[in-house]
């Protein structure tokens, strides 16, 4: 009831035809999207879970609607993986409610992860089977025949873009293909939610392009994406909307331009190679507000060329003028920079 | 909590079959290797202490000392079959391949995944058993046909030993801790089953211990039908046997469930 059987021949229609998200930067607001896609497909109340003394996930209320993009964004250690397990009924939360697909979970889990495909931050595929015995023996777990997973696994090859390496190991590809293929595995079972942990980490720029590109795929085709990253740049240009947290708080949540906009709403100068306590009583009366983290100097300013004059006569300082992005955001939010 | 442990159980009878279909397809890739590396260490044994102390021994209970020990190696290979690959393999593919967490993702249960593990093991017990069998009836140190009865027999010993090293697996930190299982629990179980030597030599209390062990009762069926001779206690050892296999597998779900689903 949860997986249409649409998905697979629609999949390979999705190579060819108009991408309609072509533009790199934020997409556009969910109001524009039709009321048929506005429907919830996860929904967090109150969740909480701890470990010992140690709350992850404090708190935590948020939801998605069908078709969207949703990022939780935040440090290790915010409790990002945690909460993707909850959503998959992997672990139970002490209080609070998920719903994922109309179903409650982790109560009936099992029915929602027929309509969920998970990229996991950790590839784990079988090292030892070919690209396509991967395929076939994941299709197996959710109880797909040998010839009913064959009839699928050509069009996964093909988003995969894995076609020429159908019958290589695993241990052959390199680590880009071998997140398409993970990718591509979480296709099998035709779900309506893709659940994408950490999906560009430790990739080299070359395959993190190649999975935005195919992410981006997935959501012209309708699907919805849970994505979990510390990386903001990604965050900002893949998510309709996305949470930042932090210790497993949902301390800030909308469109990432809304939230720049909203926190930051100015251009942002990075000064370095001087002494920053020294710089900061310098720039202060020009901006709005100064953070210091470690020899950088971060000046929220509306006006930078004020400070660039203030700061004329120093030598050997660099000046960075750049828009304000989500790490200023986070910054703003908690004090502190977002680490790896 | 109910709900939890439910989500911990197998989901239905034919589940775990797609866990087996995928190390089934694993093994298939090195099963000449596999096979030959199963084989060995019993085959060693057999014929090293089978004809070595074969000489000294002479008859053991009215079988040539070869033939009693033969018995013996089959339940042992069973053993050590199911112990090796719920131990080394399957802790690999729980902890550092994170097979089972892509299983997770699935319809499949984290009972689904266990009762895979465990009848995939005694699938391998039950090879290696037999491939043992078939040296011994063909050298004639066991009777034909009744030896075919002793193959269920080897898949439930498998089955009694995947069960129990589960309780292992899911517990341990690392590979580091299953040498204790190995050197503390199974080789003195191996001594005191009657595998390579008769258990009415020994005290009284050594007796009253090895009857609570499963390997005496596996190696008390199988051997009787290795010799052709009639069987006491059926019953009993079936019986002790399948308590063997079906409680530590239900506790070892509450441990795995422990472990993996917090």
């Amino acid at each position: 009831m949860l997986s249409g059987k649409l998905g697979h021949e629609d999949l390979r229609r999705l190579e060819t035809g108009p991408i309609e998200r072509k533009s790199e930067g934020p997409r556009s607001a969910k109001s524009s999207l039709p009321d048929f896609l506005s429907t919830v497909a996860v929904d967090f109340a109150g969740v909480t879970k701890s470990y010992g003394n140690k709350v992850v996930v404090d708190e935590l209320s948020f939801s998605v609607a069908s078709g969207e993009c949703f990022g939780l964004l935040g440090p290790n250690g915010a409790g990002k993986s945690t909460i993707a397990r909850m959503l998959l009924g992997m672990t139970c939360p002490d209080a609070g409610t998920i719903t994922v697909l109309g179903v409650p979970v982790p109560a009936r889990a099992r029915l929602a992860r027929r309509g969920i495909g998970v990229v996991p931050q950790f590839d784990n595929l079988d090292q030892e089977f070919t690209v396509r015995e991967n395929l076939l023996v994941f299709g197996r777990y959710f109880g797909m025949s040998t010839r009913q997973s064959e009839a699928v696994i050509p069009s996964l090859l093909e988003f995969a873009r894995l076609e020429r390496k159908a019958d290589a190991r695993v241990s052959e590809l390199s680590g880009g293909m071998k997140r398409c293929l993970t990718m591509a595995r979480a296709l099998i079972n035709d779900p309506q939610l893709i659940v994408m942990d950490e999906p560009t980490t430790g990739l080299d720029p070359h395959a993190r392009h190649l999975i935005w590109e195919r992410l981006r795929a997935l959501l012209a085709r309708g699907k919805t994406i849970i994505l979990t990253t510390h990386f903001m740049e990604e965050a900002e240009r893949l998510c309709d909307r996305l949470c930042v947290l932090e210790r497993g708080r949902n301390i800030a949540e909308g469109r990432p331009q809304a939230l720049i906009d909203k926190h930051i709403g100015c251009q942002v100068m990075e000064i370095y190679g001087g002494d920053p306590r020294e710089l900061h009583s310098l720039v202060k009366p020009h901006s709005q507000r100064i953070e210091i983290s470690g020899e950088t100097l971060y000046c929220y300013a509306p006006d930078p060329d004020q400070v660039r004059t203030q700061l004329q006569e120093r030598a050997g300082l660099r000046l960075l003028l750049r828009p304000a992005n989500l790490e200023d955001v986070f910054l703003r939010l908690t004090g502190r920079e977002m680490e790896e | 909590m109910i709900e939890g442990f439910a989500a911990a159980l197998p989901a239905n009878a034919w589940n775990w079959v797609a866990v087996w279909r995928r190390n089934y397809l694993a093994w298939k890739k090195v099963a000449l290797v596999s096979i030959l590396g199963n084989l060995a260490d019993p085959m060693i044994y057999l014929f090293g202490l089978g004809t070595g102390l074969g000489i000294m021994v002479g008859h053991v209970d009215g079988a040539s000392y070869i033939a009693f020990l033969a018995a013996g190696m089959v339940a042992v290979s069973a053993m050590t079959a199911s112990t090796l690959e719920t131990l080394y393999s399957a802790f690999a593919r729980m902890h550092s391949q994170r097979t089972w967490e892509a299983m997770l993702y699935t319809h499949v249960t984290l009972g689904d995944i266990v009762l895979g593990e465990l009848a995939w093991a005694a699938t391998k017990a039950f090879l290696a058993g037999t491939a043992i069998t078939i040296v011994t009836v063909t050298l004639g140190y066991a009777a034909w046909p009744s030896v075919l009865y002793g193959l269920p027999i080897i898949a439930l010993t498998g089955c009694v030993f995947a069960s129990l090293a589960m309780i292992v697996t899911a517990l341990s930190p690392s590979y580091d801790y299953f040498v204790f299982y190995q050197t503390l629990v199974l080789t003195p179980m191996l001594f005191l089953s009657g595998a390579v030597f008769p258990l009415n030599q020994l005290p009284e209390t050594f007796q009253k211990i090895a009857r609570c062990m499963p390997l005496s009762h596996s190696i008390d069926l199988i051997r009787p039908i290795m010799l052709d001779r009639p069987i006491a206690g059926i019953a009993l050892h079936i019986g002790v046997l399948g308590l063997y296999a079906l409680l530590p597998f239900f506790l070892s779900m509450a441990l795995f469930r422990r472990r993996l689903m917090r």
